[in-house]
């Protein structure tokens, strides 16, 4: 077991090695000009500018900008997609006849959609905040209909023969035994929001991270450019991987 | 919509409608006819939510147009070229990471966490790298449609039943071999799965691209329906888009059904 780990540690080394290699080629091939340093800047300035754009573009504004935004189609996609879910998941007609509806909303390009939402809510954060939210809101729907009906039926049963309302037998037993399945699907909606809300900033111009890299570029700032794009990578990496250890932390031992 | 050919046929000994049917018939009434109250309500600006009368015209004008066509066949050929780099090289490195434990371990979290991560953002770069023309648009449905089929390539690789490789190496099958022979047709569907979300948001991509900066394509046709404020017209081309990409992710779907081999005897 421990030398699993340890070869897994070497082999993750190995990895970023390999990383830091390609990006020290990369500087090589441009410093001998192999590489247009006018289309690709130098990953030491690309590193260096770093500060500037942390410093000089209000990021942290931006950052707390695309947060609420990403952070309000979260909510929506709670407080919409859990009851919508549990409502299909109670009246097997109604799962009939939408489930696969949902399912081919999950796979539908919403986001392309954008031009529609700016002209119902106006180049705004809530055009963003909107996107998000029906970005998001199949992924909820669906697993909460998945978790509920696979709810096992010894707890049913349990329920039963303590002769428990339906109520009762709801809020006590199939909707705690369903939670972990729904947060499954709150960090699929959330994951979705955050892609869209930062796509969307972008794409219109307006508000946080995903219009920072977007004015840079607008400026030719390139080092400033790739800087920023690092930067949103890694801060989108950074709220995955948070998000998955909420849901770990959360996820009862089985 | 998307979903309308999935409609369940009920069984004889039930009346011709069922309730499912009923439901989803009804469904479809009251949203048409809200949008039409709110058509008429005049409670949003005028032609934010135009008729249904207006939006058919506009469907009508928008398939008799030459330029419909010619556009979707600029975005079909970006997709096109995107689906097949991105797909390419999303099965190389998928098979290369799957094969190996060392490499998997090495990078497959690269590629996990840099998967999800919104790929627009990247469209500046490949601006600098491939210009204005549908070269960029080829490279973000490419660098998109990269990372679901890479993922589900590794994954596929290693859900491989290891008789079918240890044949294969028995057979002393070279590299080529192995790939043609055994590799791409054990792990077909996880690949055809692969490729049809890589294929989906691939399309994403391209129209987003277009929606930001070309002078064709569907998402140029949008965004300049937009821009003039023609509503009815960027309906009906939402509604064609919809309707396409559905089209498209059902003909994937099938795919599978189809090269899937004879039953074993």
């Amino acid at each position: 077991m421990r030398t699993a780990t340890r070869s897994l540690i070497g082999a993750r080394l190995v990895g970023a090695a390999g990383l830091v290699a390609v990006i020290l080629v990369v500087e090589i091939l441009i410093r001998l000009a192999i590489i247009n340093p006018f289309i690709v800047p130098l990953p030491s300035e690309i590193l260096l500018s770093f500060g500037r754009v942390i410093t000089e573009e209000q990021v942290l504004s931006r950052f707390m900008l695309t947060a609420g935004e990403a952070l309000g189609a979260g909510i929506l996609v709670t407080m919409v997609g859990v009851p919508l879910g549990i409502l299909l998941q109670r009246i097997t007609n109604l799962r009939a006849a939408f489930e696969t509806w949902v399912a081919a909303f999950a796979a539908a390009p919403v986001v392309l959609a954008y031009p529609l939402f700016l002209v119902i809510f106006g180049r705004s954060a809530v055009t963003i905040t909107m996107i998000g939210f029906v970005a998001g809101l199949a992924p909820v729907i669906l697993k909460t209909i998945e978790g509920l009906a696979g709810v096992k039926p010894v707890l049913l049963r349990v329920g039963d023969s303590f002769k428990l309302t339906p109520w009762q037998r709801f809020w006590t037993i199939e909707f705690p035994a369903a939670v972990p399945t729904i947060f499954t699907g709150l960090r699929l909606g959330l994951i979705f929001a955050l892609i869209n809300v930062v796509g969307v900033e972008f794409l219109i111009n307006f508000g946080g991270l995903g219009q920072l890299i977007n004015d840079l570029a607008e400026r030719y700032d390139l080092p400033g450019t790739y800087a920023a794009i690092v930067f949103v990578i890694l801060v989108s990496v950074a709220f995955f991987a948070a998000v998955q250890r909420i849901e770990r932390w959360l996820r009862p031992v089985t | 919509m998307a979903a309308s050919g999935h409609v369940t046929v009920a069984p004889a000994s039930r009346p011709w409608l069922g309730r499912v049917a009923l439901l989803r018939i009804g469904f479809v009434l009251t949203l048409l006819v809200v949008w039409e109250a709110l058509a008429a309500s005049g409670l949003l600006y005028q032609d934010v939510v135009p008729s249904i009368r207006k939006i058919a015209a506009a469907l009508v004008a928008v398939l008799a147009d030459p330029a419909f066509y010619r556009n979707l066949g600029v975005t079909a050929y970006e997709v096109a070229f995107a689906l097949a780099i991105g797909g390419a090289a999303g099965l190389a490195v998928g098979i290369l990471i799957g094969g190996s434990r060392f490499l998997a371990a090495a990078l497959e979290h690269y590629l996990y966490y840099l998967g999800p991560t919104p790929k627009i953002i990247f469209f500046p770069i490949m601006i600098m790298w491939f210009g204005v023309g549908p070269g960029s648009k080829m490279a973000m449905g490419a660098l998109s449609c990269f990372f679901p089929v890479a993922l589900s390539a590794a994954a596929g690789m290693r859900e491989i039943d290891t008789v079918l490789i240890r044949v294969g190496r028995s057979f002393r099958a070279s590299t080529r071999q192995m790939v043609a022979k055994i590799y791409l047709p054990a792990m077909r569907t996880p690949v055809i799965n692969g490729l049809r979300l890589g294929l989906g948001i691939a399309i994403i991509g391209v129209l987003l691209a277009e929606t930001k900066l070309s002078n064709q394509g569907l998402g140029f046709m949008i965004i300049q329906a937009y821009t003039l404020f023609n509503m009815p017209r960027m309906y009906a081309l939402l509604i064609l888009v919809f309707a396409l990409a559905a089209l498209v992710n059902a003909g994937v779907s099938k795919l599978d059904q189809i090269s899937a081999p004879p039953a074993r005897q």
